[in-house]
């Protein structure tokens, strides 16, 4: 087990370390001189040797590496050249409200998901079955910021249940916060609910199919005690990667759906630093979501080896 | 063997949507670049069959053109995968537990650590917001599916006799990957090219949506939809066309993608007969 | 395994009712008239049985028969769409006539049941203590400290004692023949009346077969169980079972005491199968020529063995070494390398091949024997020139036969090989045409389109095929059929040498007869060299020469066929042969179905 963390923990190491490389070159090195970059075309040349000077980005691109890496190791992320703040102030509070958010979306869909696809497995062929997977079917095919506009034109426009979007801040209440992240949460997590139903569904249908689900049949199981007893453990094998992928899926990737509600998480905050060229936001903020990614992965490699003791002792 | 009704509704639908996409380049109802304000908001329609925007242009028209780049990207997106992503898994499997291999595969976990949408925002942030940057864009992340699907499936494969049969015919790797691997995963890869071509259609509505996809005055569905998201209170009807057509067209590909792979994998199929 | 259960009863009954078993008193089981269908596919009719009390029935039959759905039957446990009519009587009660949570009471509390692949049989995510106490405790016959009591006193007696095996074991920590031992553990927990064991040996080893199958009989004796043995070898249940059901296309066809079973008045499809299990072709063999001239008793390195182990080995190859050598084999070693244990460590290596050295006459036939990992498969491939040698050589016809750099087209053409698996063998893709003109690619100028047609119509043609087979594509052929066109591919080219491994072992037994007189037709007309790999010694008995027994990369014992299988020298020959199940030989020559004394 102890080796099993090791080679992980290294591996883990080596895949921040890549991401960290390609991460620089495409921000820092392949458009040239970011500070040019940053003060567009028409900029003075002394304009653009002081904020060089002011972010510093002098020297060459290896030692700008090295102070980077080593700089978010000591959890310097660099200053906001458009906010004026240094970045690991602006990521706290943008996380503040993406980590709720992307929590509250995977509690729901998997809340949702995981027994609605064990119902579509059990009763496999008859109509529940056919409904739910037609049902999962359009939830893969929607795009989760159209839903989310026809989430708002129901319950904000037409019942007004709802606001449209903003966010509060949690000063205001953890429930207001909350209902705030509802309308977001819910159209995040209806199409990864069908996903991830789906993917229940199928797994949970082939591990029925194998030769100890016949054993365990064979001893007196029932089938619902072959289903709880064997086969449910097996078959979340695959459940929890599609978890692990969707929880780094709905950190960094709610950036559409934070611009349809204007909701201030870290998705919108890299999307501010692209169109304001805020290249240090940007740099710093992807390297962080790389590092959820891996990390997310990591972990679901470590709950894999819990489930299957056939990978403790595989390296 | 009968087709499914999945596999008859998924052509349909994708048929249906290809057409129309061909069809545009022949003709529209009404040109798309054309404003005409006097003519806007205009409810549906004889005339309009499905309205017309805030700038009076003919939505049926607009979606037409909207469908071309769309099934433009997504297609060309699946082609990087397919073109990249295939060689490079083939020859991982030939060479099973080579340096060459390990890259491979260690290179593909890499990109999939990768944020994608994020990643596709950056790229097309850093080389400037077009419909190319956002094929490129969607067409990186294509390339270790295909890669990772073709390795799997070319890996076993090469553990079959008929690919040692082969070898003592004196075939090497390369024309044994041509010859007997390739077509073999041909299903495979149509299954997997279908899914990749409905999640294609899906990044490229969300690239547009936030601006980073074809540049106005190329209607595309996600553009459209950001324009109806301004007007939603005036007009909701706005919003629901282009959606429509991205849930149609996507559960076409995904009906299309499940119905081939009952239809074509031999083990399903012995289960049905 | 070749003791004969002592419980038979000399007298053979009556053959006038049918199924014509003893009347005995505890009768524990009866199939009556029982009719089964698959979503309206008929599979089996009228199948009938009756099993005793602490007997041994065994239900043999060739692939599709019917006898495992029969066994699934009584455990209720068909597959969705299966309709039934009959009756399955225990003690009185029609089982086919109980529902679900009543049948669920009686599986593994009275009828156990183990099944072909222990490798996929047992829950990976469970202990093996685990999940043989849970059928103790789904019948509620036990509370957990109990039930992991009697899991261990049960895995005890399947032979898994502490401390090498404690009750906190994974599946995937036991070899293939321990986790049949699992099976059974958790199938006989609770001491069920009847055991269904469905080709429980069949995935195995001889040796492991043999232990297994001593196992399942001392249940029986200690435990007065009753076990239905499913098999489709003959040699298996002749060796165990009190009576035999004989069963073809979903009917009972034969059924008697087992030592009577093979009595002259016999059904005729029972002794088709006897005979197709025994069959030995007819063949010019060079061994019945050649034992004059192998008069030297020159003492010659046959590779890393004692000499002492394989005095007839050594004097045949000396005495044919000037002959007609067609290939030689010196002192081949082969390593793999293994899963690395550190990411900076240097894998291990395992020694597949281990020193071994041999020859092969032009028109010889050599078996070559062993169990599964023993290094015959890797030694095959390696002298096909598929696998690098990590040190010794490999000649054929003189010529050296390498991997790296590729063996030259004109040397390889002059060998070829078919495969154990009927289906895996061919592109399914390809049509007969292109799979059988493969080797062709081995052509220095390329062949005219119809000449490569004669020459597959040709080849299709000794395999006993019609010419027009090469239009069609592979999942238009049974797998015999295949197997004769792995042949006729093999053929194609003209070659010296054919390398067969394992290419009879997954046909049954009628095919495998008529493929392996093919084989010996097709050596006279060619002057073809055999090298015949198997684990099944009745094979290898019946068409080489020549043998070599291999044990864990090393050749063991090389010899004649029959002096190695009649007296075997090296204690791991005696011990392969010994498991190997027999049909007692006084039962075949009372019959004449026996081979001729020698």
């Amino acid at each position: 087990m102890i080796r099993f963390l090791v080679t992980r923990l290294l591996s883990l190491c080596v895949s921040l370390i890549a991401a960290s490389v390609v991460i620089f070159c495409v921000i820092e090195v392949i458009p040239g001189d970011p500070a040019a970059f940053m003060l567009g075309l028409n900029a003075n040349p002394d304009t653009v040797a002081a904020l060089r000077e002011d972010l510093g980005l002098t020297g060459d691109a290896l030692s700008r590496y090295f102070s980077w890496t080593t700089g978010m190791l000591t959890g310097d992320f660099g200053t906001s050249y458009t906010y004026r703040v240094p970045v690991s102030e602006l990521v706290s509070d943008r996380l503040l409200v993406s980590l709720p958010l992307a929590v509250y979306a995977l509690i729901l869909s998997t809340a949702l998901a995981l027994p609605v696809g064990m119902i579509a497995a059990m009763r496999r062929g008859t109509l529940t079955d056919v409904g739910i997977m037609g049902t999962t079917q359009l939830g893969i095919a929607v795009p989760n910021f159209w839903f989310a506009m026809l989430l708002v034109l129901l319950f904000a426009v037409s019942l007004r249940l709802f606001s449209a979007g903003g966010f509060p801040g949690w000063d205001a209440g953890f429930l207001a916060g909350l209902k705030a992240l509802t309308l977001p949460a819910v159209s995040l997590a209806f199409p990864q609910a069908s996903i991830l139903a789906r993917i229940t569904r199928s797994a949970l249908l082939e591990t029925l199919n194998q030769d100890y689900i016949r054993t365990a049949r064979a001893k007196g199981l029932t089938e619902r005690q072959t289903i709880v007893g064997h086969a449910l453990r097996n078959a979340l094998i695959p459940v929890m990667t599609i978890i692990g992928l969707q929880f780094a899926f709905l950190l960094a990737g709610a950036v559409i759906i934070e611009n349809v509600f204007f909701l201030p998480g870290l998705g919108r905050l890299i999307f501010q630093g692209i169109t304001q060229r805020d290249l240090v936001v940007v740099e710093s903020v992807v390297m962080l979501l790389v590092f959820a990614v891996v990390m997310v992965n990591f972990l679901v490699d470590v709950a894999y080896a819990a489930i299957d003791p056939r990978l403790r002792i595989r390296t | 063997m009968k087709p499914t009704p999945s596999l008859i509704t998924g052509a349909i639908l994708t048929v249906f949507f290809l057409s129309l996409a061909g069809v545009s380049y022949l003709w529209t109802p009404f040109p798309v670049e054309q404003l005409d304000i006097g003519r806007k908001l205009q409810p549906p329609g004889s005339l309009f069959w499905l309205g017309t925007d805030h700038f009076g242009r003919d939505t049926a028209s607009m979606l037409m053109v909207g469908a071309r780049t769309s099934i433009g990207v997504a297609i060309l997106a699946v082609g990087i995968g397919i073109g990249i992503g295939v060689p490079l898994g083939l020859a991982a499997a030939a060479n099973h537990g080579s340096l060459f291999d390990e890259v491979i595969m260690r290179g593909n976990d890499l990109v999939f650590a990768f944020p994608a949408l994020v990643i596709a925002i950056l790229i097309t942030a850093v080389f400037g917001p077009s419909a190319v940057n956002a094929i490129l864009a969607i067409g990186i992340f294509n390339i270790p599916v295909f890669a990772r699907i073709s390795r799997g499936g070319a890996l076993s494969l090469w553990t079959l006799d008929y690919v040692l049969a082969a070898r003592v015919a004196g075939k090497r790797s390369f024309r044994i990957s041509v010859e007997h691997i390739l077509p073999n995963i041909a299903n495979l890869l149509l299954v997997q090219g279908t899914i990749q071509f409905s999640l294609g259609i899906l990044a490229e509505a969300g690239l547009s949506y936030v601006g980073l996809g074809a540049q106005p005055p190329t209607p595309s569905w996600g553009r459209m939809l950001a324009d109806a998201q301004t007007m939603i209170y005036m007009a909701p009807r706005l919003a629901v066309f282009p959606g429509l057509a991205i849930v149609l067209m996507v559960l076409g590909l995904n009906l299309l993608g499940d119905g081939l792979r009952d239809h074509l994998d031999p083990r399903i199929r012995r289960l049905r007969q | 395994m070749t003791r004969v259960p002592e419980t038979k009863s000399p007298a053979p009954s009556p053959r006038s009712t049918f199924p014509p078993f003893r009347a005995s008193a505890g009768l524990l089981l009866e199939v009556a008239g029982l009719n089964l269908a698959i979503s309206g596919t008929p599979i089996l009719s009228n199948v009938a049985l009756r099993i005793h009390a602490g007997k041994i029935i065994g239900v043999v039959g060739e692939s599709g028969s019917g006898k495992t759905l029969t066994a699934l039957t009584v455990m209720g446990l068909l597959p969705p769409g299966a309709a039934t009519t009959g009756s399955v009587r225990m003690d009185g009660q029609d089982l086919l006539a109980l529902d679900e949570p009543a049948m669920c009471r009686i599986r593994g509390n009275r009828i156990g049941m183990i099944f072909q692949e222990p490798m996929t049989a047992l829950n990976p995510v469970r202990t093996i203590g685990d999940q043989v106490a849970e059928t103790l405790l789904i019948h509620g016959m036990a509370n957990r400290g109990e039930a992991v009591r009697i899991a261990r006193q049960r895995l005890d007696r399947v032979g898994l004692p502490e401390p090498e095996f404690p009750l906190d074991r994974y599946p995937h920590q036991l070899s293939g023949g321990q986790r049949q031992r699992v099976c059974i553990a958790l199938a006989i927990a609770l001491r069920p009346q009847l055991l269904i064991a469905d080709e429980p040996t069949t995935a195995l080893d001889v040796s492991t077969q043999a232990q297994i199958l001593d196992l399942l009989l001392s249940l029986v004796a200690d435990d007065g169980m009753s076990l239905m043995l499913i098999t489709h070898d003959l040699a298996v249940v002749a060796s165990l079972a009190d009576d035999i059901a004989v069963m073809r296309n979903g009917r009972v066809v034969d059924g008697a005491p087992a030592n009577s079973l093979f009595a002259r008045d016999g059904h005729p499809y029972t002794r088709q199968l006897l005979a197709a299990s025994q069959h030995r072709p007819l063949r010019a063999s060079p061994a019945t020529e050649v034992p004059a001239t192998s008069g030297d008793k020159t003492e010659v390195d046959i590779g890393g063995v004692p000499a002492e182990r394989d005095h007839r080995g050594g004097d045949r190859i000396a005495g044919r070494r000037d002959a007609a050598t067609l290939l030689r084999v010196t002192g081949a070693v082969r390593d793999y390398a293994l899963a690395r244990k550190g990411l900076f460590r240097k894998p291990p290596v395992r020694r597949a091949v281990d020193g071994v050295s041999f020859s092969l006459d032009a028109g010889e036939s050599l078996g070559l024997v062993g169990e599964s990992g023993c290094g015959k498969s890797t030694l095959a491939r390696a002298i096909l020139g598929l696998e690098p040698l990590q040190a010794g050589a490999i000649t054929l016809q003189g010529t050296p036969v390498t991997a790296v750099p590729a063996v030259r087209p004109s040397l390889r053409r002059n060998m070829q090989v078919v495969f154990q698996d009927p289906y895996g063998s061919f592109n399914p893709r390809h049509r007969v045409l292109r799979l059988v003109s493969e080797p062709f690619f081995l052509n220095e100028t390329p062949l005219s389109a119809s000449d490569i047609r004669e020459r597959v119509a040709e080849s299709l043609v000794s395999v006993g095929l019609a010419p027009d087979a090469m239009e069609k594509y592979i999942h238009e052929f049974s797998g015999g059929q295949r197997q004769r066109i792995a042949i006729a591919r093999a053929l194609v080219l003209r070659p010296r040498l054919m390398v067969l491994d394992e290419a009879v072992s997954s046909l049954d037994v009628s095919i495998r007869a008529q493929i392996l007189d093919l084989l010996a037709e097709l050596q006279g007309q060619h002057d073809l060299a055999y090298l015949f790999i198997s684990h099944d010694l009745t094979v290898i008995r019946a068409v080489t020469d020549r043998v070599i027994v291999m044990k864990t990369g090393r050749i063991v014992e090389a010899g004649e066929t029959e002096s190695v299988l009649e007296s075997p020298t090296h204690p791991y020959t005696r011990h392969l042969i010994q498991s190997a199940p027999k049909i007692p030989a006084h039962w075949l020559q009372e019959t004449g179905h026996g081979p001729p004394p020698q």
